[in-house]
């Protein structure tokens, strides 16, 4: 038992540094279901076992065709004629032994006809090169048992990806650029307090040079704050004078130069970020107005229990402010005078969590539950990433595709650039009615592409009318997308297979943020867009 | 992007398909008797049909699929986690011959992404085993792993060669290679001289793809900037004011370890030892615990000890994937290639930015002109040595250099030879006019960045 926690840790290693090993227990506990064994479904399967997932489903009701092969790298040419779904899952399953591979000789019509509650059992469900009909049957369904849906395709040198998902929270959402939360603006009793046990005049050298920026800037500030009837610097003007006086106090030697002072250069130039008033993101803000953080009922999810009591302590002990992050960068500094402050706001983001703790236990006794039910590690975790916490919400794909909510504006203001990634999402849209009237994808042989090109052209001109858009469609596009054949490239698949693969363990583990609601990914110029839809 | 490439590359490849052809007829093989029924269809329709976007020169042939397989050359190097996508790719697109080059051997810690490597493969060379597994899963598909010393001797003509590496002096030595095997008639440059190169590069969620068109467009050099130098913790931090637990395993790393040679005289730190890098983060838990610092876990030390840079299969498997399209397009002109250089970020959605990144004028690596380089004559040679590693456009290693003095070649500073480097080192705190230099004179300089020297031209300023 040991010795396999160990070999796990070592071969997750790289893995374990983005989503710790909390994240990776979520996948470990996560059972995927991939319809259809195409190329593009065993590239997504593929990257989600090799990262330890806990089990796959392939529902796939094919028989493996020479075409397959030739661009399936989970496919053998001996398996030419067998089962689909039990040919690739040998071959991926031997990819992770920690994996659990199934399958189910099945199409997903079948199911959904015979039983529609199979797919409950999912984590998540990904859906790939499904028919229209398919797709909306299943998305119906998922939505209805909120099962997580992941609709992707891979069509000539296109990719294309929907997220269908009511409402996923993420409260780790690791953001690449945070800004620092210093409270320089609005400092706490505590760091007040720490800041004036500093007297920057009567210090010697080596103290002075190694006095934290943050304790320079405040000082500083403090004394702008009485010079100027309590107004922090504003405009560029006034924060360069600021810059100017912190510059000043740099130390000097008995010619009147100035010394090196590594730290007062640090406080020169975080001037700006340093300023920053201290607010609620508006993300955030909008999060505190929603319905699920005002209605919270017994049956409600601990994130917006949670957030309802941050919003209290906001409103409360916060002072309109949400509770310290508790985190500093490093700056140059000695060892004592940066733990010194480090250790503050540490405190004082434990003490902050301790409150929102309390009115997390007030809120869940109001609907008797008993207070163990949302832990102390969760709640501090929580407040750590009070301002980074994110939803993410999809619509439906009925509401996609239904004539009375179809969103008319994101298509027609995209489509002022005719070239715009949105023409392959009509194009597509265009090549499932196809298949719907011909029971065949267009200019799969050669001999058929040059009548289906007009073919195509009715019922792009179709859709367009159904919807009432009033876009148009280069025939280029429609020209291009007979070309195509329905091909599925192998390079094409396999970048699909990358990009939903970690959406799907963003679904899975609710770390980092999922893009909402449908990729575009253009192999030709090797562009891409999100688009909602 | 110049087209005229591409019709001098296509015929380039009509001349090997004529060749090769010839050859077909005389010996009577085709080489392939492992295809079945519908293999290619999807490759196919790419290089049969035509397309209102399919580069202007392209031609719907099906003999470009032949050329793929039986005749176009692909080298790819790297064999890790860029490398193994790559291959599979490459397979999967039509291309037949391919050439890897890894130095590495396979560890634990790849398995979560390099997937052509499995638990009892864990020691074993990665070219080698990346090659069997290819070999044996794609029929006719044929894979040769090479030995690093081979890609001196370029006799192997390769089409285009695609790099997975994970150290940016490596691509900057292997743009540097190709770079000096372009020829040039008469000051212009022979477009078949150039090899194009496919470049990514990943980083947990984050990657870039570029097409490097050696001579012709930006190459690595030109967009040295892009790569942000390691920053490294300031001596004095680690050595007296650790604030963060890293300082306290830099501490124990490069202070500790040297002074007390826990593993015995000239035992080399090993990040891969377990037993080394549990005595480091012992050291480090105490260095912590004097400071108050805490932190310090046994992932961290050994993140900072081996510069550990985290890493998923699915950036790697997004990477590759587009780089192969690359290669696809450059060999079969079925579409017109990437005009430059794409990154992607798939940390809050997905995110892919594609631009053009444009030739430096002077840049150190393709702009074929000395570079200037300015300094007072009482400078020391100390200063040229610091201008050379540190500037943020040459970021050298340990460059070595020479000048024709007096008529002689002299070497003033060398650092890769012991014996060298103690004889030159008294010239460091010499002043450039002591070592004899005169203005406007050529300086060479060689350095692992670079495979061919480079020329500066010392100009004095007063």
């Amino acid at each position: 038992m040991a010795a396999t926690k160990a070999s796990k840790e070592q071969k997750y290693d790289r893995q374990l540094r983005l989503w710790g090993d909390h994240g990776q227990e979520t996948l470990e506990n996560a059972h995927v279901c991939l319809i259809n064994a195409t190329a593009t479904g065993t590239e997504i399967l593929k990257n989600l076992v090799l990262p330890g997932i806990g089990a796959f489903t392939i529902v796939d009701g094919h028989t493996v065709t020479g075409e397959d092969v030739g661009n399936n790298f989970f496919l053998s040419n001996n398996s030419i004629g067998k089962i689909r779904a039990q040919a690739a899952t040998e071959l991926l399953q031997e990819l992770n032994s920690d994996v659990s591979g199934n399958f189910v000789e099945e199409s997903p019509d079948k199911l959904l006809d015979n039983d529609p509650e199979f797919f409950h059992r999912f984590t998540i469900v990904i859906g790939v090169q499904l028919p229209e009909s398919t797709c909306l049957r299943l998305g119906s369904v998922l939505w209805s048992a909120a099962v997580p849906f992941l609709v992707c395709k891979t069509y000539g040198l296109i990719g294309y990806m929907r997220l269908v998902v009511q409402e996923h929270t993420v409260i780790e959402s690791h953001p690449d650029n945070a800004l620092e939360d210093l409270r320089l603006d609005q400092p706490f009793a505590e760091f007040k307090n720490h800041i004036q046990s500093y007297d920057l005049d009567s210090m010697d050298k080596k103290d002075h040079s190694h006095t934290p920026w943050i304790i320079v800037v405040a000082k500083y500030l403090e004394k702008w704050l009485s010079e100027h009837n309590g107004q922090p610097p504003k405009n560029y003007n006034e924060k360069e004078a600021f810059r100017q006086c912190i510059r000043e106090g740099i130390l000097k030697n008995e010619n009147g130069v100035p010394e090196d002072e590594e730290n007062f250069e640090e406080a020169i130039k975080n001037v700006n970020t340093a300023l920053n008033p201290t607010k609620v993101p508006s993300a955030v803000e909008d999060l505190f107005n929603s319905v699920q953080c005002n209605d919270i009922t017994s049956q409600t999810l601990s994130f917006w229990v949670m957030l309802r009591a941050v919003k209290e302590f906001v409103l409360n002990e916060g002072n309109g402010s949400l509770p310290v992050r508790g985190t500093i960068p490093d700056m140059i500094a000695d060892s004592q005078k940066f733990i010194n402050l480090q250790n503050v706001y540490r405190q004082k983001a434990m003490q902050d969590a301790a409150t929102v703790s309390k009115h997390v236990e007030c809120l869940l006794q109001s609907f008797g539950k008993p207070p163990e039910s949302i832990s102390e590690k969760d709640i501090k975790l929580f407040c750590k990433n009070a301002s980074f916490l994110r939803v993410v919400r999809c619509r439906s794909l009925a509401e996609e595709y239904s004539v009375d909510s179809v969103n008319k504006d994101e298509i027609t203001s995209c489509m002022d650039n005719p070239d715009s990634e949105m023409v392959f999402y009509l194009m597509l849209r265009a090549v499932d009615r196809f298949y719907q009237q011909h029971s065949r994808y267009p200019g799969v042989y050669n001999y058929q592409v040059e009548d289906d090109i007009n073919k195509l052209k009715l019922c792009v001109n179709n859709l367009l009318q159904e919807y009432s858009l009033n876009v148009n469609i280069k025939d280029d596009y429609i020209h291009e997308f007979c070309r195509y054949g329905a091909a599925e490239p192998h390079t094409v698949a396999a970048f699909l297979g990358g990009s939903a693969a970690q959406e799907a363990i963003k679904i899975i583990s609710h770390q980092f943020v999922p893009f909402s609601n449908t990729f575009i990914y253009n192999a030709m110029s090797q562009t891409s867009a999100t688009l909602q839809l | 992007m110049n087209l005229l490439l591409f019709s001098l590359f296509r015929e380039k490849k009509r001349r090997r398909v004529v060749e090769l052809t010839e050859k077909m007829v005389v010996d009577g093989g085709d080489g392939h008797n492992c295809e079945w029924e519908g293999r290619w269809n999807h490759v196919k329709k790419f290089l049969e049909r035509s397309g209102p976007f399919t580069h202007p020169d392209f031609e719907p042939s099906t003999e470009s699929l032949q050329f793929m397989l039986d005749t176009c050359k692909i080298l790819v190097i790297g064999a890790g986690g860029l490398g193994c996508e790559l291959l599979k790719d490459l397979a999967l697109s039509g291309f037949h011959n391919i050439h890897v080059v890894d130095m590495d051997t396979i560890d634990v810690s790849n398995l979560n992404r390099q997937f052509l490597f499995r638990g009892k493969d864990v020691g074993r060379p990665k070219a080698d085993v990346a090659a069997d597994f290819i070999n044996s899963r794609i029929p006719g598909c044929c894979v040769i792993p090479l030995k690093f010393i081979h890609l001196f001797c370029f006799h192997v003509e390769f089409h285009i060669i695609v790099c997975g590496l994970d150290s940016v002096v490596a691509r900057r030595w292997m743009n540097g290679m190709l770079l000096s095997l372009l020829v040039y008639d008469d000051g212009v440059l022979d477009p078949g001289s150039i090899i194009p190169l496919i470049d990514g590069g990943t980083e947990g969620f984050k990657g870039n793809a570029r097409v490097i068109l050696p001579g012709m467009t930006a190459c690595i050099d030109c967009t040295l900037e892009l790569y942000p130098p390691q920053v490294n913790f300031p001596m004095c931090t680690i050595a007296s004011m650790p604030r963060l637990p890293e300082h306290c395993i830099e501490y124990a790393r490069m202070l500790l370890w040297p002074k007390e040679k826990p593993f015995g005289d000239g035992v080399v730190l090993d990040g891969d030892d377990p037993e080394h890098i549990q005595w480091v983060y012992q050291r480090s838990l105490e260095r912590a615990a004097e400071f108050n610092i805490t932190g310090v876990t046994y992932r961290l030390t050994q993140g900072v000890v081996k510069r550990i840079i985290p890493a998923v299969a699915s950036t790697n498997a997004v990477i590759a994937a587009a780089c192969a399209t690359e290669v696809f397009k450059i060999a079969s002109s079925a579409f017109i290639p990437l005009n430059n250089y794409m990154v992607f970020n798939d940390v809050d959605g997905l995110y892919t930015y594609t631009f053009e990144a444009e030739r430096k004028e002077n840049c150190s690596a393709c702009s074929q002109v000395p570079l200037d380089m300015h300094f007072s004559p009482t400078s020391k040679l100390q200063e040229v040595l610091d201008y050379l590693t540190e500037s943020a456009s040459l970021q050298m290693k340990s460059p070595a250099i020479t000048a024709t003095v007096e008529g002689k070649n002299k070497t003033l500073y060398l650092q890769s030879v012991a014996s060298i480097e103690q004889r030159t080192r008294p010239n460091l705190s010499k002043t450039l006019k002591e070592l004899g230099l005169a203005d406007r004179q050529e300086l060479a300089v060689a350095d692992v960045t670079t495979p061919q020297t480079m020329l500066f031209r010392l100009c004095f300023t007063s």
